[in-house]
């Protein structure tokens, strides 16, 4: 079964516990700029948004790339860079519709989510479930399960 | 090594920035934070220096924990002489500037002299610039963070800054950061104003790569944050209702502050309490409460992110309050409050958003404006004086002395001076609800007896931060003592007080103490630290950091004296509630505090006492 990550904005606190995960499986430090998700403050609406790769089937990043630095791995369905092809031409970013992969100057490559091979670091960090990691086929299936209980309490 | 090991000196009066090495023998005594930031301002500066003098330094210090993934690691400190109390100033605060702080490479900034003009720093790594802050000055915490992050073109820059009550010289000025979060108390931000420093903003992609045992470290904190999420308070208490989820246990206890310590229970506590928060409101059918929220690496989150009501009085056709914005907190709840006999939730908030944004301590203001509302009502201060009607529980007059405090306007001043300088000002300085000058946070000592001995020996000044015993007293963590009584209270006042340094000087939150204890930290800051960090160690450092901060306040020239409460709290006993009849009983409770501290009858440590501490 494939999976995908399946993020919930109303659950997050804003903690970041997520992004010093994806730095640290990713980097070996605890460094929030190197994070491949981001969570968004709106502070005037009070609202924190986590924020990263959807993994698209037709990935533009991907299509984009000159290179083929960019792959799909099979098992998890996610597009992956290989960082020894990239020849940081940005290219991608620009390709990208949704800015979640981005250029990184100390290395000189781009970076995106990778989901971690299939098991996300972001989703054993968050501590609120805010960000979870579920079957790509039914990632609506939380939703439609809470509103399935709401029309059966209104039966009752 | 969890540190960084670098420290930033900025010498305003020169406009340099000059790194130089963390003393590694200090961080092994003092841990980090506030027991370091201390440490080298104890050695640095005269204690009997005019805390608003270029001779004062204001320090900024990272814990060793701070910036990492142990749960609440984003807490950084503010040390400097305090010019409310004449003593050592040390404030707290969370938000995501600590951590910040650390990723660029930094364990602490010390800023000393003062600038000619008004500046920022500028900090993105290594890189180090005083800025020009002319066209900052005047403006608010709010404005300041907007502007600097606009002028850089970079929204991912933290920023700690003062608001017009630092630049004024409100002595209980904040130092804000991150919108709403505050190193609060003591005056710090008056200090920054002193020196011309506007704000910091700081930007770090460096991140922190050192820690000993990486995966011990994550092993280790992952475990400890299992034991938060599966307390009540930290779990479930602080996240759903905030610090404010207090407000009706302490009323009912009978220990809540009430009409500047007159009265220790408030009639309309429930309409200021947490559940009023979440209450939908009449006008618009909305509670003011949003959302909780957290502060860098916090699993707990506890913060309160509110709306004002649209149409309450005091945000009519202001729609620059109208967001989302920082929320109650029941120390700020109480101050503006119950201490006033304020009952209007939403002029508490509105009075709030005004301390966030011109950054000043909601707990010191609003004692303050407690205690003129008391020398009105005697006929000590007339409606001309004040410039208002100011009753207690006139929620116009607590908004409109808000805002003349914010803007440094006709009375307002005065108020800016702290209870003790007003009350002393108009003959009554009995009336005055403080330690050392600062004035009280919101537990009665009547009702909680051993909170009287942690706040006169507090070394700020008085502090629910510093031996919060109303932990065991109320909640009973770890241990329940009945709280009527003063048996065994100096004992757990001081295990609390040493216990408290230890973790504040960790880079971690307080507020996990209502879960951990100080056996919690020790495998944490022993798989992130290099060498031995044993609970005997983390336990002689608290009490070694105490220490230390006792002996600049007698250097400072502080005695006995000072460690003392207001008359009110020692001879007028409690009309009601549990208390009722009780005074508190600091008399018996000093002398047997000061000998298991090892010192003298005078409050000094004594030459065995400092040995053992190595001091």
């Amino acid at each position: 079964m494939q999976k995908s990550l399946y993020i919930d904005p109303v659950k997050c606190t804003g903690c970041l516990q997520c992004e010093m995960a994806c730095s640290y499986i990713h980097t070996g430090a605890f460094n929030p700029s190197k994070s491949r998700i981001k969570v968004f403050d709106f502070e005037h609406e009070g609202r924190k948004v986590p924020y990263t790769c959807t993994q698209c089937s037709e990935a533009w990043c991907l299509h984009a790339c000159p290179v083929d630095a960019i792959k799909l791995d099979a098992q998890t369905g996610a597009k992956v860079v290989f960082e020894d092809t990239c020849v940081g031409c940005k290219v991608c970013t620009i390709a990208c519709p949704f800015g979640t992969i981005n250029y990184v100057a100390d290395t000189g490559k781009v970076q995106k989510c990778d989901l971690c091979d299939g098991d996300p670091a972001c989703v054993t960090a968050c501590p609120t479930d805010a960000i979870t990691y579920v079957d790509a086929d039914w990632s609506g299936l939380g939703r439609m399960r809470a509103w399935a209980a709401r029309a059966n309490s209104a039966a009752i | 090594m969890a540190w960084t090991k670098s420290i930033l000196r900025v010498n305003l009066t020169e406009g340099t920035c000059t790194p130089e090495p963390l003393n590694m023998q200090w961080a092994n005594d003092y841990l980090g934070s506030r027991g370091l930031a201390s440490k080298y301002l104890t050695e640095e500066v005269d204690p009997k220096v005019d805390p608003l003098s270029s001779d004062n330094k204001l320090i900024m210090s990272t814990g060793p924990l701070t910036g990492t993934m142990a749960s609440t690691g984003g807490r950084y400190t503010v040390v400097t002489k305090g010019p409310l109390t004449g003593a050592i100033a040390c404030s707290n605060s969370g938000g995501y500037f600590g951590a910040e702080m650390k990723f660029a490479g930094w364990d602490m900034i010390i800023f000393e002299g003062r600038s000619p003009t008004p500046v920022y720093l500028y900090l993105e790594n290594d890189k180090a610039e005083l800025r020009d802050a002319s066209h900052l000055w005047g403006k608010s915490t709010w404005v300041t963070e907007e502007t600097i992050k606009t002028a850089h073109q970079d929204p991912q820059i933290r920023i700690s800054s003062i608001g017009q009550a630092g630049e004024n010289g409100v002595l209980y000025a904040c130092v804000v950061n991150d919108l709403h979060r505050a190193a609060g108390r003591s005056g710090v931000g008056t200090v920054m104003g002193s020196k011309n420093l506007k704000a910091v903003a700081l930007r770090g992609t460096k991140g922190v790569s050192g820690i000993r045992d990486f995966k011990e470290f994550l092993k280790v904190t992952s475990e400890k944050k299992q034991i938060l999420a599966e307390n009540a308070v930290t779990g479930q208490g602080l996240p759903t209702y905030g610090t404010q989820v207090l407000m009706n246990v302490i009323n009912e206890m009978g220990a809540l502050p009430t009409r500047n310590h007159r009265d220790v229970q408030f009639e309309d506590a429930n309409k200021i309490s947490a559940e009023a928060m979440v209450e939908p409101r009449a006008s618009d059918g909305k509670p003011q409460l949003v959302t909780n929220a957290a502060c860098f690496g916090c699993t707990i989150a506890c913060g309160r992110i509110a709306k004002i009501d649209e149409t309450h009085f005091s945000v009519v056709n202001k729609p620059e309050y109208w967001g989302a914005s920082g929320g109650l907190e029941y120390e700020a709840a109480w101050a503006l409050g119950s201490a006033n006999g304020v009952n209007d939730l939403e002029a508490l908030q509105y009075a709030n958003l005004l301390c966030n944004e011109v950054g000043m301590d909601p707990i010191s203001f609003g004692a303050t404006v407690g205690a003129a509302m008391e020398l009105y009502e005697i006929g000590v201060l007339s409606k001309e004086q004040i410039g208002l009607d100011a009753p207690f529980g006139s929620a116009e007059a607590l908004v409109k002395l808000a805002e003349m405090t914010a803007n440094g306007e006709g009375f307002g001043k005065e108020l800016g001076e702290g209870s003790k300088r007003l009350c002393a000002q108009y003959g009554r300085p009995d009336l005055s609800m403080t330690v050392k000058g600062q004035e009280f946070p919101a537990y009665d000592s009547r009702g909680i007896q051993g909170m009287g001995l942690a706040y006169a020996t507090s070394n700020r000044g008085a502090c629910h931060l510093r031996g919060y015993t109303v932990a065991s007293e109320v909640l009973g963590i770890p241990v329940k003592t009945d709280p009527l009584t003063t048996d065994g209270k100096p004992a757990l006042v001081k295990a609390f007080q040493d216990a408290t340094a230890a973790f504040d000087s960790s880079g971690l939150c307080i507020f996990t103490s209502f879960a951990w204890t100080l056996a919690d930290i020790q495998p944490q800051i022993q798989a992130a630290c290099e060498g031995d960090w044993s609970l005997e160690r983390l336990e002689l450092v608290g009490e070694r950091i105490w220490n230390m901060e006792k002996q600049f306040n007698l250097a400072a020239g502080l005695t006995k004296a000072d460690d003392n409460l207001p008359p009110r709290l020692t001879t007028e006993p409690a009309k009601v509630g549990p208390a009722k009849g009780l005074v508190n009983g600091l008399d018996r409770m000093l002398p047997e505090y000061y000998e298991l501290r090892g010192w003298d009858g005078e409050g000094v440590p004594n030459g065995p006492t400092l040995e053992r501490l190595g001091l």
